[in-house]
């Protein structure tokens, strides 16, 4: 399994039978393959529905519906569309139960920076920022880091997203929640040892006393 | 009244400099008709108020490709590189909005209220020179309300009074702009008779549309 796959498979974990769900575009996005046996989830498109299903098959696209990426999906029975207000009174008003998103860079205090490289790339921050500050449970799941630059850091240093937001780091070597000490790490990928962890990130990890040894990474 | 006007008609009543709205995601329905007739009819400097720039060939899009938009205040626009290469080489001036932010600053001009408060972009580049509001302890940004001078809107069912009923994920900005702007302007899909629209279906009243284009179902 690639990294991208272990990733989301674990973060799929941290999903609760009836919660409500916004993923990112990108890796997010392969979440929706793993959601545990017994666990319904819907999901939430930032355009405008609750309960989006897969792409839709080539020749069965439907002009009127995309997701937030702009890529033709499908709805669930018992779905529903609404405008981009309502759509962000869901978001921002705390009806979103996670949200899960990539980062350029996410530090100790829970600073998330996803929106902005300055002088190089400037996509905007679509829904973004929204959903970091409304979600009940932010959750960043990415590469531990840029081909080895450092994107877990002590301090970000690209324009934030937002304050305080993560929650929880889910990277292809292990988990980590964002505590008011700091980063603990709770779990690990057996194919890397703490002092790796460590020394892919640019900042102290606590390292909980309970480290669980996550399955394997085939 | 007769709502029901030309593709021309429509575009005539658009002139340089203007505020203009339009509705749509990502393209997925942008008033696709009304963009290439604003485009072969030379309209310039317009100030587009959108989600985001669609992609290149694509609706939206090409008033960027074509160089019609002197500023734009939208949430995104990494789909369209053409907007990015405009705004680096400062040939167009971008305002970038938290896509909620956007949604409620255009209701609030429909609604007649004097702005909103959001913690989105709370300690981002996003506060800088907005006034804080603490309320109950809890820090809010004052987002000001967002009108226009005209507002595109797409409707799939469309009756003669202006009555729209929108379709699946077309929605988003379309009923928020039709409050928000001093003539609105709806491309339906499909125009129908007063009366074939369920009340209860009914998504932006007709009161709210000045003028109906297209039809071309």
């Amino acid at each position: 399994m690639d990294d991208k796959n272990y990733i989301a498979k674990r973060v799929a974990k941290e999903l609760k039978d009836g919660d409500v769900v916004n993923l990112g575009i990108g890796l997010p996005t392969l979440v929706s393959n793993y959601i545990p046996e017994g666990v319904e989830i819907t999901l939430q498109s930032e355009n405008g529905f609750l309960g989006m299903g897969p792409a839709a098959e080539p020749g069965k696209e439907d002009p009127y519906l995309v997701n937030a990426g702009g890529i033709h999906v499908t709805i669930n029975p018992g779905g529903a569309f609404f405008d981009s207000a309502e759509s962000f009174l869901i978001i921002r008003g705390g009806h979103v139960d996670a949200t899960v998103l990539g980062a350029l860079e996410v530090d100790e205090k829970g600073n998330l920076a996803n929106w902005m490289v300055p002088g190089k790339m400037v996509p905007g921050m679509g829904g973004a920022m929204d959903l970091v500050t409304g979600a009940k449970k932010v959750i960043v799941a990415m590469s531990h880091t840029a081909k080895g630059k450092h994107k877990i850091l002590k301090e970000c240093k690209l324009p934030l997203t937002a304050v305080n937001a993560v929650d929880l780091i889910v990277t292809e070597m292990g988990v980590m929640e964002v505590t008011n000490k700091g980063l603990v790490l709770t779990e690990i990928n057996p194919k890397y040892s703490v002092e790796d962890v460590q020394n892919a990130t640019g900042a102290a990890l606590i390292i909980s006393e309970n480290l669980v040894v996550m399955e394997k990474q085939n | 009244m007769n709502k029901v006007i030309s593709l021309n008609e429509a575009v005539d009543m658009i002139h340089d400099g203007m505020i203009i709205m339009v509705g749509g995601f990502l393209g997925c329905k942008n008033p696709f008709k009304i963009i290439d007739t604003i485009i072969e009819k030379g309209v310039k400097d317009i100030t587009l108020i959108a989600n985001d720039t669609a992609f290149p060939e694509i609706g939206i899009g090409k008033l960027i490709v074509n160089k019609r938009v002197k500023k734009l205040i939208a949430s995104h626009i990494g789909t369209n590189k053409e907007t990015g290469n405009q705004m680096n080489s400062g040939e167009i001036e971008v305002e970038l909005v938290p896509q909620g932010t956007l949604a409620e600053r255009i209701r609030a001009a429909g609604a007649g209220l004097g702005g909103i408060l959001t913690p989105t972009g709370l300690g981002t580049i996003v506060a800088e020179g907005k006034t804080i509001i603490e309320v109950d302890e809890k820090e809010y940004l004052l987002e000001k309300p967002l009108k226009a001078d005209i507002a595109l809107i797409v409707g799939a069912v469309v009756d003669k009074k202006g009555n729209v009923r929108y379709s699946k994920a077309t929605r988003n900005f379309n009923p928020l702009m039709a409050a928000a702007a001093d003539t609105v302007i709806v491309e339906a899909d499909k125009i129908v008779e007063v009366g074939e629209i369920d009340p209860d279906d009914v998504m932006t009243p007709g009161i709210f549309v000045d003028y109906i284009v297209g039809g071309s179902e």
